[in-house]
């Protein structure tokens, strides 16, 4: 049991646990969204922003309650449930990245996030900089616009069967195939 | 102490999302390359488990912990805002290999400088709030 947790879960498990996830939260009343939380604590931060002003942040702290636990969650995960293994990503995939100079995963800090973006060094180059920065305004601004993100609309939605959900999917991907497939290799 | 419950629920997320791998960089990337099943199991379990659960919801009319019957509220009508939208956040999820549980999930993970993508998706929510009403919807 406890080997089964410390090692990497396989699809099938985590499909259930996020399932489990979202099943919880609908039993206590609440949604499973996980971007609303930028909108709540924009609108705690900047309560003249029109688009913000109505938002009852009070009502949404029980989000912001779950994002900590993710935080938490994250650490435990690292620090307590860690075999030590990297990402074992297919092998065409780490051909693909190499060429893109991308090394393979094994050799990477964290063995979860490349170094070439996520280390300090890079991060805070001009170029490294600039790509986290997009990379998340892009985030927050087509979340909000979206009206939700891979927990509101890819499982929540799709749950439920919303088309507007499905929509937004099917955007979810066409970006990140542009991104992927024409924008890295102009980019890296 | 009401809160306690979605503190323990947000820890197992955490956990998921850092065991399943799917806060991973190199995971989106495998995805958006179709070189891997991994985050298509992982995603089609949710959806296929998730639509069930709910169809059994709303079939015997559960109620939540609270007593109150269980609404899923339909999203608002509408093809713009989610075609755009959800594309920009596509580009975004996958330069960043993160969506906002997994930023969140990959900071506490100790990989310190994700704080900037989340301090940007904070500011990339605030400028939509500035310019919604000048976009389609």
């Amino acid at each position: 049991m406890w080997e089964f947790i410390l090692h990497p879960w396989p699809w099938w498990f985590s499909g259930l646990a996020i399932s489990a996830t979202m099943f919880a939260l609908v039993f206590f009343g609440r949604t499973f969204g996980f971007s609303s939380n930028l909108r709540t604590l924009c609108a705690m931060a900047a309560p003249r922003n029109s688009a913000y002003a109505n938002v009852n942040w009070r009502n949404e702290l029980w989000n912001l309650v779950f994002l900590v636990g993710a935080l938490i969650g994250g650490y435990l995960a690292h620090t307590f449930l860690n075999d030590g293994s990297s990402v074992a990503i297919a092998q065409t995939t780490i051909s693909d990245l190499a060429e893109l100079g991308f090394a393979d995963p094994s050799t990477s800090s964290s063995g979860v996030q490349p170094d070439e973006l996520f280390s300090w060094e890079n991060a805070l180059s001009l170029k490294g900089f600039m790509l986290l920065a997009v990379a998340g305004f892009l985030v927050g601004f087509g979340t909000r616009y979206a009206g939700g993100c891979t927990s509101g609309h890819a499982i929540s939605g799709l749950s439920d069967l919303q088309l507007p959900s499905l929509v937004a999917v099917i955007g979810f991907f066409t970006g990140g195939l542009i991104m992927t497939h024409l924008l890295f290799p102009l980019i890296f | 102490m009401r809160f306690l419950k979605y503190l323990l629920v947000g820890i197992f997320f955490g956990i998921l999302m850092a065991k399943s791998e799917a806060f991973s960089w190199y995971r989106i990337q495998e995805m958006f390359r179709f070189q891997a099943f991994h985050m298509y199991g992982i995603i089609g379990t949710a959806v296929v488990l998730g639509a069930i659960g709910v169809f059994a919801i709303k079939k015997l009319g559960l109620r939540d912990i609270h007593g109150e019957p269980i609404v899923f509220c339909p999203k608002d009508r509408g093809f713009a805002r989610y075609f755009i939208g959800g594309s920009l956040f596509g580009l975004g999820w996958a330069l960043g290999g993160a969506c906002p549980g997994p930023i969140v999930v990959t900071i506490g993970y100790g990989v310190l400088p994700m704080i900037i993508v989340f301090a940007f998706a904070l500011v990339g929510t605030y400028v939509y709030g500035l310019v919604r009403n000048r976009l389609p919807h």
